[in-house]
């Protein structure tokens, strides 16, 4: 580096008050964002350079949680990878494993029973709602709004004990299956017991819900989670140091979001109205009723809102869900036994299901060869599987779309200018999840 | 959707005459498959012209051993092993050649793509105005530098998406403003997503106390380990999906 001539004085000379500082070089610095800082939502690593504390380029550093899952999906037969996709996105769990089951059902040619199709809807919805509720706490605590958070995690729980009596697990569920859905839903919400801490009044509280069957159990949230919604929209709507902090950041415009493969959330709140959900309808969502929100100025503050009214109008596709399951019973598997299991009782004293049983957990299926790609309206955006079989028990190459990864890269392109606490609400207003980025 | 997907086919057939338009019926997929070093081109056309505002996805396809198996299921049980010889997807370690379980009981010998069907980019576009997707696939001609356009001029959004593919099987995107790797480690060797890269790795860290340093070793915690084989089968109930399969050429015509 060499010391600046007199012929060729820094731009700063100017504004120097002394003949020291006007040999001084005003150069940008560069900062070092993350990996570990709370607002880098998991492992983002942001080499920033900055001009005081304007953004002039943002370079993000993923991939520190790369486990390759998509080269793991080749070695085992594709049912066993359906565990790994709760673990992409692991806020909105089901979703993801509903793009690569779909993925496999388009290549071997069936197509699940209606029952399974409206519990696949249902169990979406529930997805995006607790995605939001995450999203909403989190960006909330970010941007300074620590409230909302512990409101948010309250409804969150009750959504969570909806996955648990479903699958058995909380998050990662693999409920989904090629063929259906693993199991029907319960006839008993699982209810509290009595102890030190929770016992007269206050459990008959906790248990108020949870008399009847997982259904009922829902449409009770349902009937509640618009005035919880309120509550959140209490809180951030018009506050003003939300409204200082997301109105005119990050503005997105159409021509960007389709430039960058924006999806989701993020091409709505630019005002285009795109919602796999209506356009190309999957599951049961050509039969159910709701409305796409959509933004105007495509900032913080749409995106915030169009979240929010997109929980709305999850919660009314979740009673439409739950009025149907209620009245039609019936089968949520296949009945073919070369995709899906048999019955443990037939198992007992039927050979050929015993067959079935022994070769599909052993072996697997053998998908016709031919390639797909699988989308589904995950709650962050287009969730896609790309699957390559060769006629195979395992996919040939299994590429998994995650929104995040597009979203993430047009990073550069929108905070450039702003100021480095905007990166932060922008962060937010991403909705990165490094499971699926770095997946 | 059929019949959309069918006008639309035609539409392309006539506007691309040198490509190969292939249609997975009956769910209307369709794929374009564009002659080496035309893509760029190609891509641009679709944008101004058919409306593909979105590049939903750039993705990387390594074919080495496409169609190939571990067991053979078509000879009966008799004189032959249930057990796996061959180097298959993930039963090998760093250094070693990914081959397949050749006709047994004859040598077992790495297996040779045929040139230029090796690596592939695959894009991924949607047209939110017509509601439709497209899939374009271009075969790199050279398979030990495999090398396509970048699509970066036509969409931003090519950046990260080729990157990846960099990283992961080594396809360079000419005309990319910044090819670095994304996803792997600061420093990393070896394209993981080829084939014939092991699925255990090649080096592995730990933290060394003498030297008081995380140190980078060659792997010797996990040895290769596949617990099912490999299995291509007929299965007749899936006749329905036959239809959809298209003879890539990946291996000669010989499968």
């Amino acid at each position: 580096m060499s010391a600046p001539s007199l012929q060729n004085p820094p731009a700063s000379t100017g504004f120097a008050s002394n003949a020291a500082e006007a040999r001084q070089e005003i150069r940008n610095y560069t900062l070092n964002f993350g990996p570990q800082h709370p607002a880098a939502h998991g492992v983002l690593r942001l080499i920033l350079e900055m001009d005081g504390e304007t953004i002039v380029r943002a370079d993000p550093h993923v991939g520190l949680l790369h486990r390759g899952t998509e080269k793991l999906a080749e070695s085992k037969p594709f049912n066993q990878s359906i565990g790994y996709m709760d673990r992409l996105d692991y806020v909105s769990m089901m979703c993801n494993e509903h793009a690569y089951v779909r993925a496999i059902e388009t290549l071997l040619g069936i197509e699940a029973p209606e029952r399974a199709q409206y519990i696949r809807t249902m169990f979406d919805e529930v997805t995006r709602i607790l995605n939001h509720l995450m999203w909403i706490g989190s960006n909330a605590l970010d941007l300074g709004a620590m409230a909302v958070f512990l409101y948010a995690f309250r409804e969150r729980e009750e959504l969570m004990d909806v996955y648990e009596a479903v699958s058995g697990a909380r998050m990662h569920a693999a409920y989904y299956r090629p063929g259906g859905v693993y199991r029907d839903l319960p006839d008993r919400m699982p209810q509290y017991r009595e102890s030190k801490w929770h016992k007269g009044a206050k459990l008959k509280r906790f248990n108020e819900w949870r008399e009847g069957s997982m259904l009922d159990y829902l449409q009770a949230f349902t009937e509640h989670f618009p005035a919880r919604v309120d509550e959140y929209e209490t809180l951030l709507t018009n506050n003003r140091i939300w409204k200082q902090r997301t109105v005119d950041i990050g503005i997105v415009t159409p021509e960007q979001a389709y430039a960058w493969g924006m999806t989701g959330a993020m091409l709505r709140g630019s005002g285009i109205a795109w919602d796999l959900r209506k356009k190309q309808p999957y599951a049961k969502y050509a039969e159910v009723d709701f409305d796409i929100p959509v933004g105007v100025n495509g900032d913080c503050y749409d995106r915030y809102l169009v979240r929010v009214a997109e929980m709305r109008q999850s919660n009314r596709i979740i009673q439409q869900c739950v009025k149907w399951l209620k009245a039609n019973p019936g089968p949520v598997m296949l009945d073919n036994h070369k995709v899906t299991p048999p019955s443990r009782e037939a198992m007992k004293d039927d050979m050929e299901a015993l067959i079935h049983h022994f070769k599909l957990f052993s072996e697997g299926y053998s998908v016709p060869a031919g390639e797909t790609y699988a989308a589904v309206e995950a709650p962050k955006g287009e969730f896609g599987c790309y699957l390559v079989s060769d006629g195979a028990n395992k996919p040939f190459r299994c590429k998994l779309r995650a929104p995040g990864f597009a979203h993430l890269s047009s990073m550069d392109a929108i905070v450039k200018g702003h100021m480095l606490a905007d990166v932060v609400a922008m962060i937010g207003t991403y909705d990165i999840v490094f499971g699926e980025v770095d997946r | 959707m059929n019949q959309n997907a069918a006008t639309f086919a035609d539409e392309l057939r006539a506007r691309f005459p040198g490509c190969d338009v292939i249609v997975a019926e009956p769910r209307g997929e369709i794929t374009l498959q564009v002659p080496a070093g035309t893509w760029r081109d190609i891509a641009r056309s679709l944008r101004d012209d058919f409306g593909f505002e979105q590049l939903i996805d750039v993705s990387g396809i390594d074919y080495l051993g496409y169609g190939s198996d571990e067991w053979d299921t078509d000879v009966s049980s008799q004189g032959f092993s249930r057990g796996v010889e061959g180097r298959g997807p993930g039963r090998f370690k760093w250094g070693e050649a990914f081959t397949e379980q050749a006709p047994q009981p004859t040598g077992i010998e790495p297996v040779e793509s045929v040139q230029g069907r090796r690596f592939a980019a695959v894009a991924h576009l949607l047209s939110v105005s017509r509601n439709l997707r497209l899939r374009l696939r271009e075969f790199c001609a050279d398979d030990s530098l495999p090398a396509v356009d970048s699509l970066t001029p036509i969409w931003a959004g090519a950046d990260w998406f080729e990157r990846e593919a960099f990283d992961l099987f080594g396809i360079v995107f000419r005309g990319h403003p910044d090819l670095r790797r994304i996803l792997t480690d600061y420093g990393f060797v070896g394209h993981p997503f080829r084939k014939d890269f092991p699925l255990i790795g090649n080096v592995e860290v730990r933290y060394d106390a003498e030297r008081e340093r995380v140190v980078y070793e060659p792997v010797t915690s996990v040895e290769p380990r596949v617990g099912v084989p490999r299995v291509v089968r007929e299965d007749s109930r899936m006749d329905t999906a036959q239809g959809e399969s298209h003879d890539l050429k990946i291996n000669g015509g010989a499968r």
